[in-house]
């Protein structure tokens, strides 16, 4: 690692031996899937491999019983889409009004604990049965999109605060000397300083709702997302069709963990290699 | 027109504040309501009667169900502690260089972004009889039969819980553990502090916080769970939301909403307990 390597302490060693095997324990049977997922046609989802072959993959986009996977994807993708959006816009908003004393101040942190630590599948059942009595139809991009903002939400707003409670003022006040107008002070000032934090509750939200099952369960409707297509699969169908499911959605969340921090690689450079200049 | 500053301040929140409100508080109150209706039949009937709390308390299923679901969280909870405690320690004190430290932290926050259904599944063919756990065990002729706990066992569920929630307990304890004066370390280690006083005495009151929040996420999950005892245990075992959904999907609403009632009392005393000993909200804008 650094050039003083020679005097670490005995503990560094027993806890990189440790951090080797979390590391093995967390990648070790995903990685498993993943090369299952190419089995050969007559293979099944256990080793040994029988061939080498895309066959499982094809079967996603082809066969009819494992479900309707492309169209759960667009649709996973597209409420995904629509939460981050939200999520950022709103969580925000709402930590900037929280920088300021208010009364409710304290409920409302309260509600967004309590929304966050509220178990999901009683948050499905609750707007399930709310959407009964009002004779609605549960849809994904109406109560599922509500439910998964329960959780995105009260995420966000914990993120705003941990950014806004190392944001300095300062920068504040002398955009606010130098007399700008409260709109300049945060289109040119503020936001550009908490991009990566927001980029961050983007990422967040998105794959939060990708990925969100117990929420979406009792509230998507007819038209399933992506997890409980998933979900379908497991419990009806053990082929490696399942694992190669899992290497596909992987790859589209690791596409957009990629593309986040790229962005905030970016901002990050752009910031540093203007205070050169 | 100046609005005056708390104003501005409930226009901002509003959003959040109405979504919360329409999503969570009203539907929360809801279940509250059903739970005292009446039923037959998947129709509800209104009414005000306890019939469903009676079931709940008389039931010895349910004891049972609560003594599952806390013993998992329990021993999920204590693994994932020492696990996030250590991981984290070792991340934040010992790797001195900043690239190795940022790619260590990623490599371990990464498959949070991933799904956990796909995580869980992925158990599956390493931990099954004919898995690769197994079959490396015989290959080294270290067992002659293959292990038939690994799978569709208790076993296999904590075991899903742990690599699920490990980084949801590690992720604020190293938050916390990153905030703290490397000088305060320095002195102890100079005033000649044994290395394991400045964890006890240092770290881990410094690191406070970050296990609560750590602690919270990681106790709801497990409280809450329904779907990874489902296939793990091999439907073996079941959990107070495991029962429930099995209750909603036969259309018992209001026992399953009385159920529920209970459940959220039990998670709110929970975290309302952590909350106590730490105040989150002031220690995360500090």
């Amino acid at each position: 690692m650094s050039a003083s390597d020679n005097s670490r302490p005995w503990t560094f060693y027993i806890l990189s031996i440790i951090v080797a095997f979390f590391l093995l324990f967390l990648y070790g049977p995903m990685l498993v899937i993943y090369i299952l997922s190419f089995q050969g046609d007559t293979g099944g989802v256990t080793f040994p491999m029988t061939g080498l072959s895309l066959h499982w993959f094809q079967a996603l986009f082809t066969q009819e019983q494992i479900g309707d996977v492309p169209e759960a994807f667009e649709r996973s993708f597209l409420l995904a889409a629509i939460v981050a959006t939200a999520t950022v816009v709103l969580s925000v908003m709402a930590g900037l009004g929280f920088r300021r004393r208010f009364p409710g101040a304290a409920i409302l942190f309260y509600l967004a604990i309590a929304s966050l630590i509220m178990p999901g599948l009683l948050v499905s059942f609750g707007i399930a049965l709310g959407f009964q009595l009002l004779g609605l139809d549960v849809n994904w991009f109406t109560s599922a999109l509500g439910a998964q903002l329960t959780w995105t939400l009260p995420f966000g707003l914990l993120i705003m605060f941990a950014v806004f409670g190392r944001f300095n003022r300062s920068y504040e006040e002398a955009a606010t000397d130098l007399g700008a107008t409260s709109w300049q002070r945060l289109r040119y000032v503020t936001l550009p300083i908490l991009l990566p934090g927001i980029i961050g509750v983007g990422l967040f939200g998105f794959t939060l709702s990708y990925d969100e099952f117990p929420r979406t369960l009792l509230t998507a409707g007819s038209k399933n997302t992506l997890p409980l297509e998933i979900w379908a699969l497991t419990t009806n169908d053990t082929s490696p069709a399942l694992f190669a499911l899992g290497t596909v959605t992987t790859i589209i969340s690791f596409v957009v963990i990629g593309v986040s921090l790229t962005a905030i690689a970016v901002v990050r450079r752009r910031r540093s290699g203007g205070r050169q200049h | 027109m100046k609005l005056p500053t708390y104003a501005v301040s409930w226009l901002q929140v509003g959003p959040v504040a109405l979504i919360l409100i329409l999503f969570f508080g009203l539907p929360t109150l809801l279940i509250a309501v059903i739970s005292v209706f009446d039923y037959d039949h998947g129709q509800l009937f209104p009414a005000f009667i306890f019939d469903s709390y009676r079931d709940v308390f008389t039931d010895a299923v349910t004891v049972r169900l609560y003594l599952t679901t806390l013993g998992f969280a329990a021993v999920v909870w204590t693994v994932t502690f020492i696990l996030g405690f250590t991981v984290s320690y070792f991340l934040v004190f010992h790797v001195h260089s900043t690239v190795w430290r940022t790619v260590l932290f990623l490599l371990c926050s990464i498959p949070f972004w991933t799904s956990n259904i796909i995580r869980m599944i992925a158990w599956i063919p390493f931990l099954g009889t004919n898995g690769l756990f197994n079959q490396v065990l015989l290959k080294f002729g270290v067992i002659h039969q293959p292990l038939e706990f690994l799978l569709f066992s208790n076993f296999a569920v904590i075991i899903a819980y742990i690599n699920l929630f490990t980084l949801m307990m590690m992720v604020p304890i190293a938050n916390a553990m990153g905030r703290i004066d490397p000088r305060l370390i320095e002195a102890a280690w100079d005033a000649g502090a044994p290395r394991w006083r400045i964890i006890t005495d240092i770290v881990l009151p410094l690191s406070k916080t970050g296990i609560a929040l750590g602690s919270i996420f990681v106790l709801t999950q497990a409280m809450g769970d329904f779907y990874v005892v489902k296939i793990m245990s091999g439907s073996q075992s079941a959990t107070v939301v495991s029962a429930l959904s099995t209750e909603i999907s036969g259309l018992q609403y209001p026992p399953a909403a009385a159920s529920s009632v209970i459940l959220v009392l039990v998670v709110t005393a929970m975290v309302a307990a952590i909350l106590r000993v730490v105040d989150i909200r002031k220690e995360l804008a500090s």
